[in-house]
């Protein structure tokens, strides 16, 4: 009995190492961005810090079910079930520990906010990112071209990224660039990565968003300098159409495998007319009015007006 | 006006794998309906078992319920596991995500819901009001209705499996995904109306059970004398009352957007779907405690039963259970902390739920200093409990990982996160329900199972589990997210080959379960169970005969002792012959209950394909039925002193005999 816990015991281990070595070959644990390379350190502190109780737990309970099994001889004492001393020692373990982790979990949540903007001398580029059924759109407001399921940015050079959804919900991934955000319908979440090295990475959609979600993937491309994102660029404008409202709603069609597609020219302010045909029938709500959230609109661009305004209307009125 | 709403033959599905399962349930039905007739069993069943409101037979149907469930949910464990399996390289495998799709819907309801919530369910009832001398539960007709809603959606799950289809959404049917315009079929109201309607049954139980412990503890048992499964049970039932009602109001809200055109967590309309998702996570979160701490409650009765020792730090485990349980309501948001809240709520949130590692944690070590100077016998349930301290804390430490929300922003419904729960709920909850069920069985049917059986199932579980789900850790880290219905990437391939291996080997340990069942029952009369004290037990449901006689209790026993019954060993009282008994007030069988749930059902099914007359039939129905129930008088009786002196000492006479 005893040997074969122990045979499993080193098995957990050997998975554990397994694990461990498993960095090499992409995904989470092979980052290739400041942010993934943080929340790499981040997971290994947090798991040996773990491994402090969890070890001595489980080589412990070895010890003890085989000590005292029956038969042993060893000391008995059928009536003992309290001491102050191991009880105030058995809270106490954990809380230190717990407390060490939340210490930990307070500074790097903040460290690692995906709203917080990337520190860095470069100035930084903005992608809006809109998940469509099934499969990414990708505008770049200030160049005025747009792509599909093709992203590409300078390696060295922060990324904004402004996401929403033009359906279901789904979740923006570049494992090995770090973390993932919702893109949600009617609402923009925000997300700031950086490429360490140039590189093409699988981007994907983290969460499941009906029958053609595996299909919805993505290549990130970090162009080793921002001369070839220029070339990229100018690829994307030589080759492209225009991504006008018309081709916008044939592209929101359900598709599955979608194709890489670009767009040389973009209607100015897609993004905001596709968080606002949700929001339409709210009137312009605060949210969007606070410096803090920031969605400053493109000069020139009028918010789409619909005929539904009743509630404002009367407020208005209620005003004079 | 269509009398049958949206029902048509178009309905029943064309795939050859439900067709071949429908086909094996025809058959099996067929021969168990000719088996019942022929050996005349139909008014046995009904009378003896499905109008019973006893609670130690409503606690087998529930666990009946939950094998069968268990069944049905890995069939599509082990159908997901091959196609991932075979669905390599770009292959699109035998599984078309149609299918595969709610598939993976199915076996996370099923799972939580129709197999993990009736186990615990199940073994609460059959136990608890045993552990605090009460004779039954408060409402036993309640209990019984209870049983039924639940048996109702059970019902309703597996009837899409032949009419229509199951939701395509995931378990959590977050909105927009299951509103109306991306998911147009019936599938989202079979769950809606299957966990509405079990939901139900679960709240009165919760209501019930919590009142049972308050009003009808045996005299001189104090708060604090009650056994500690009795008292992990009722901060399970605590937090059912709190906590269903939430998913009970969600669901409602998720109804009314399908089909009566609100606008609750649609995209447009000023609908939002973040609401549904806090609410969902809001009853989730203390759902899993719910599953769990009962857990706890068995393996702390079965470590302190096996080394022979009273439980170490019983107030500990008390405080500790209670602090979990509080604390279990404010944790819901790790659920999504890639929502985009601000970095203070998520690190709240995250460090909440690291909190409850602490007295998680405590619990560890009191089960740890309870073997300590113990003297441990190593029966099939100590085997789960020690494979379960094993298990459970890497599942804790996974989970406290995930708690950090920066390793959640790269781990976050990745196959790493399937691997933590399953570490948790297989090996937390299933591996405690399985203890439960191997030390209270030969109490709640009267004989022994064979534990050479036990002992393998044991060790094909643990093993396979760690096949099949370390490399689901791995695939994580790798970047393989949830419910992809096939891969395209040569690294992840082995990892995929080892968990379809490990789910297999897990189903050896179902077949060796099952074979130990068979052979159980083949020869009961050589192991019976004559003393009802099979492993010198501490608490007062060992005092009793094995099954137990149907009122319990000749006398309600007096309680001086947390450990009530050992107490009572040492002290020379227990097994008293007494000279004479009370007549005792007992509640007779009622047919409301499966009548109610049957037309529960009806309704369910009737909402599920919009045929409205038959849904405002079974309603009124349901109303009629409840309230003549209400007004019914012949509700109870007395069992006379004679025939519980006559059973009475049957028993004393078998104890003695050894």
């Amino acid at each position: 009995m005893n040997l074969l816990l122990t045979r499993n015991l080193s098995k957990v281990a050997l998975a554990a190492l397994v694990v461990l070595l498993a960095g090499c070959q992409g995904g989470v644990l092979d980052p290739k961005g400041q942010i993934g390379v943080m929340e790499k350190e981040l997971i290994i502190t947090a798991t040996i810090l773990m491994l402090l109780v969890v070890v001595p737990v489980i080589l412990m309970t070895l010890y003890f079910a085989w000590k005292y099994r029956e038969g042993r001889g060893e000391a008995y004492e059928p009536k003992w079930s309290h001491s102050t001393k191991i009880e105030t020692v058995v809270w106490v373990i954990p809380i230190i520990i717990i407390a060490i982790l939340g210490v930990i979990t307070y500074k790097s949540t903040h460290a690692l906010n995906p709203y917080k903007p990337i520190e860095s001398d470069e100035e930084p580029i903005t992608v809006e990112v809109v998940s469509l059924n099934w499969k990414w759109l990708f505008i770049y407001p200030d160049l005025g071209i747009a792509t599909v399921n093709e992203l590409a940015f300078p390696a060295n050079v922060p990324v904004n990224f402004r996401i929403t959804s033009a359906g279901t919900m789904n979740s923006f991934f570049i494992p090995q660039l770090g973390s993932q955000i919702y893109s949600m319908a009617g609402m923009e979440t925000k997300l700031h990565l950086i490429a360490d090295e140039p590189g093409t990475f699988d981007g994907i959609s983290a969460n499941y968003s009906g029958h053609g979600f595996t299909g919805m993937k993505f290549e990130a491309i970090a162009t080793p300098t921002r001369e070839d994102f220029q070339e990229w660029v100018a690829g994307v404008k030589a080759n492209g159409e225009a991504l006008t409202t018309e081709r916008y709603e044939a592209l929101v069609e359900p598709t599955e495998y979608h194709p890489v597609e670009y767009f040389g020219t973009v209607k100015d302010g897609l993004f905001f007319d596709i968080i606002w045909e949700y929001m339409g029938d709210m009137g312009r709500i605060e949210f969007y009015g606070k410096p803090e959230y920031g969605a400053e609109l493109p000069e020139g661009v009028i918010l789409p007006q619909r005929e539904r305004t009743v509630i404002s209307h009367e407020s208005e009125e209620a005003s004079h | 006006m269509n009398l049958l709403g949206k029902l048509s033959w178009d309905a029943i599905p064309h795939d050859p794998i439900v067709l071949g399962t429908l086909a094996v349930v025809a058959v099996g039905g067929a021969a168990l309906f000719v088996f019942m007739t022929l050996a005349k069993k139909w008014g046995w069943l009904w009378r003896e078992w499905l109008t019973s409101v006893d609670h130690k037979r409503l606690g087998i149907m529930y666990i009946i319920l939950a094998l069968v469930m268990l069944f049905r949910g890995f069939a599509d464990a082990i159908m997901m596991r091959t196609q991932l399996a075979v669905a390599t390289n770009g292959s699109e495998g035998y599984l078309p995500p149609h299918h595969y799709d709610q598939i993976f819907t199915a076996h996370g309801v099923i799972m939580i819901i129709f197999m993990a919530m009736p186990f615990m369910i199940g073994l609460m009832n059959i136990v608890l009001p045993l552990q605090i001398g009460a004779r039954d539960v408060a409402f036993p007709f309640l209990n019984n209705l209870s049983f039924w809603l639940a048996v109702s959606g059970a019902l309703l799950v597996n009837i899409s499996l032949g009419l229509g289809e199951f939701a395509m959404t995931g378990w959590v049917a977050y909105p927009p995904l299951s509103g109306l315009e991306f998911s147009p079929g019936t599938g989202v109201d079979y769950y809606i109306w299957a966990l509405q309607i079990s939901g139900i049954g679960t709240t009165l139980t919760g209501v019930n059970f919590l009142v049972t412990v308050l009003k009808m503890r045996a005299p001189g048992m104090k708060l604090m004398d009650m056994p500690i499964f009795t008292w992990t049970c009722t901060w399970a039932n605590v937090l059912i009352v709190a906590s269903f009602p939430i998913l009970t109001a969600a669901l409602a809200m998720l109804t009314l957007d399908r089909y009566l055109d609100f606008h609750f967590f649609t995209n447009d309309l000023g609908g939002n779907s973040m609401m549904y998702i806090n609410l969902f996570w809001a009853w989730g979160h203390p759902e899993v405690y719910i599953l769990v701490l009962p857990a706890f409650g068995i393996f702390s009765e079965v470590v302190s039963t096996f080394t022979g020792k009273r439980l170490f730090g019983y107030k500990s485990m008390v405080y500790a259970s209670g602090v979990i349980s509080l604390l279990g309501f404010i944790v819901w948001l790790h659920h999504f902390f890639t929502m985009g809240s601000s970095a203070n709520v998520n690190a709240f949130f995250g460090i909440m739920t690291m909190i409850i590692a602490i007295p998680t944690g405590v619990k560890l070590f009191n089960w740890l200093f309870t073997m300590y100077k113990g003297r441990i016998r190593m029966e099939v349930p100590m085997y789960w409990t020690i494979g379960f301290i094993i298990t459970f804390s890497v599942g804790g430490m996974t989970g406290v990982l995930l708690a950090v929300p920066g390793a959640d922003y790269v781990l976050h419904n990745s196959l790493f996160l399937i691997a933590h729960f399953h570490n948790t709920i297989i090996g937390g909850a299933v591996f405690g329900y399985l203890a439960g069920f191997a030390f209270w069985f030969p109490k709640a049917m009267g004989f022994h199972l064979d534990p050479k059986l036990g002992k393998v199932s044991f060790w094909c579980w643990f093993i396979g589990f760690f096949l099949a789900f370390m490399p689901l850790y791995v695939l994580g880290f790798l970047g393989m997210t949830r419910r992809l219905n096939h891969t395209d990437n040569p690294d992840w391939n082995i990892w995929l080959y080892i968990a379809a291996v490990g789910a297999f080997v897990i189903a050896i340990g179902i077949a060796a379960f099952v074979l130990q069942l068979i052979l159980g029952f083949k020869n009961k009369n050589k192991n019976l169970d004559k003393t009802g004290d099979p492993w010198n037990g501490h608490t007062l449901e060992w005092s009793l005969a094995s099954p137990p006689q149907f009122y319990n209790f000749a006398k309600l026993p007096e309680v001086h002792d947390l450990d009530a019954f050992t107490d009572m060993k040492e002290k020379g009282t227990a097994y008293q012959r007494h000279a004479s008994y009370e007549p005792i007030h007992m509640p007779s069988n009622t047919n409301a209950g499966p009548i109610m749930g049957l037309l529960a059902t009806a309704m369910g099914f009737a909402l599920i394909w919009h045929i409205w007359w038959l849904a405002g039939a079974s309603f009124i129905g349901l109303i009629v039925a409840f309230i003549c129930r209400a007004y019914a008088s012949n509700t109870d009786y007395y069992v006379q002193p004679d025939e519980v002196a006559r059973i009475e000492n049957a028993h004393l006479d078998n104890v003695a005999k050894g």
